[in-house]
Order: C-alpha cells, then structure tokens, then sequence
C-alpha cells in the first residue's frame, strides 16, 4: 500500500484529502497513472497540469523516483507561504 | 548554530523571540529579523481573514534544511522561524525569521536568503477569505521563485 495525500487547491479539486493505492513499487508517473485509472477525467486534468509537486516521504520528488510500499507520497500545488 | 523552528496556530511576540536569539551566545553582535504581516486586502478589494495550509512534518524539515543551507554559507550563531498555520486575521503576524551573528553583513543576508527558500520551497499555501465569505488559493509568484536566481 502506498500513502497517498493531496492538499489545498488540489485537494479541494479532487474532493479527495487522502487515499490508498495497491501498489507494492512504482515510479511516481506510474503512481499519477494508477491514481488517474481509479479518479476519472477530472483526476486526469488536476493531476497533470504542469505545476503540480509531488514529495515521497516529505521530500521534493521527480517523476522517475521508485516509491514502494509503506511510502508516503504527496502531491500538491506551488507553495504560497511566508 | 542553534535552530529554532516552530510552526503553530498561536501568534507571537516579537520582544521575546528577540530575546532568545540575543541571549543565545556571547557573540552575538547583529541580529536581523523579518517580520511577514497579513494585508488587509488583495487586488480584489478587502479580506475578511485568511487560511493557513500546511503538510505537517514536510513543514518543519524542508524549514530546517533551508537554515542548515544558509547556516553552511554564513557563519550564523542562532536562527530561529517561526511560521503561523491555520486563521489568521488583517494586520496579524504571519511569519518571523530571525538570524544572529556577530557582524550585520551576514545576519542581513542569511535572513533574506531564509525567506527567500521558505517563500518557494516550504509546503504552506494560503487561501484568502474575502469581505462576503467567499475564498480563494492564492496563486504562488513567479517573482517569488526567481528571487532564488540570486543565490
């Protein structure tokens, strides 16, 4: 099982906080195709617009980074602090 | 160098996070400081109150690492950040950095190039509450990200 999580806009735009996905190693792109597979056109559109970040164990992450299971995988919009 | 990251709803005081930096060590001669404020409106008119987001965990080690970075470059004594989450109204502190050093050249530096970082790099997005209850992400600035080009 890899820990899927999603915030703000995104978040918002997928309805979807949290979820689950039965894969024991991928890469994040073949994470991102799994997780559009199960959420339809409009996980599609959000998951692939260009600016989306994704972090795996709360570290920056590019699309060919392997993730196994146990991992937790982040995916989220440009960040807007300070 | 010591570190000081926090990341909380409650606001802070100035004076005090002031103070720990200055009793931090004997040679502190500078301290810099920045200190972010919530404005009390955007481009569309007035704000009612804003939302803090943040991915706990990532916050305070991508917060940490970024002073870590900075410490390697200057030679820092104590730095401390402090970053609220969560409500925050108009005219409210969002976000305190605080570097000292022994001479100002190095603490003024450090403490731009901490806020730069944390600006494009540290999971935190903010949505803005408007005057009628209607609320929007802010989106992240290209300005912000090119501010990095300069270290």
């Amino acid at each position: 099982m890899i820990k899927v999580l999603f915030f703000a806009k995104l978040r918002e735009a997928l309805d979807c906080d949290q979820c689950s996905i039965a894969l024991e190693s991928a890469s994040v792109a073949e994470l991102r195709t799994k997780l559009i597979e199960q959420g339809g056109e409009r996980w599609a559109r959000e998951l692939t617009a260009k600016n989306v970040l994704c972090a795996v164990n709360q570290r920056l992450a590019k699309d060919d980074q392997q993730v196994t299971s146990g991992d937790e995988v982040a995916f989220y919009p440009p960040v807007t602090g300070g | 160098m010591k570190v000081s990251v926090s990341v909380q709803e409650k606001d802070f005081d100035l004076a005090i996070l002031s103070r720990v930096l200055r009793a931090s060590a004997n040679d502190v001669g500078a301290i810099a400081s920045f200190v972010g404020c919530m404005r009390g409106s955007n481009a569309n008119g007035s704000l009612r109150e804003m939302f803090l987001e943040h991915y706990p965990g990532m916050t305070e080690r991508s917060i940490r690492e970024i002073v870590e970075a900075a410490g390697e470059r200057w030679p820092i004594v104590a730095c401390s950040v402090v970053h609220r989450v969560g409500w925050i109204r108009p005219g409210e502190h969002i976000v305190f950095v605080g570097v000292a050093s022994s001479h100002r050249g190095e603490a003024f530096q450090a403490c731009e190039y901490i806020m730069d970082y944390l600006k494009s790099r540290a999971p935190f997005w903010k949505k803005e509450v408007n005057e009628d209850g209607s609320g929007e992400w802010v989106d992240a600035r290209d300005s912000d990200r090119e501010a990095l080009a300069r270290w």
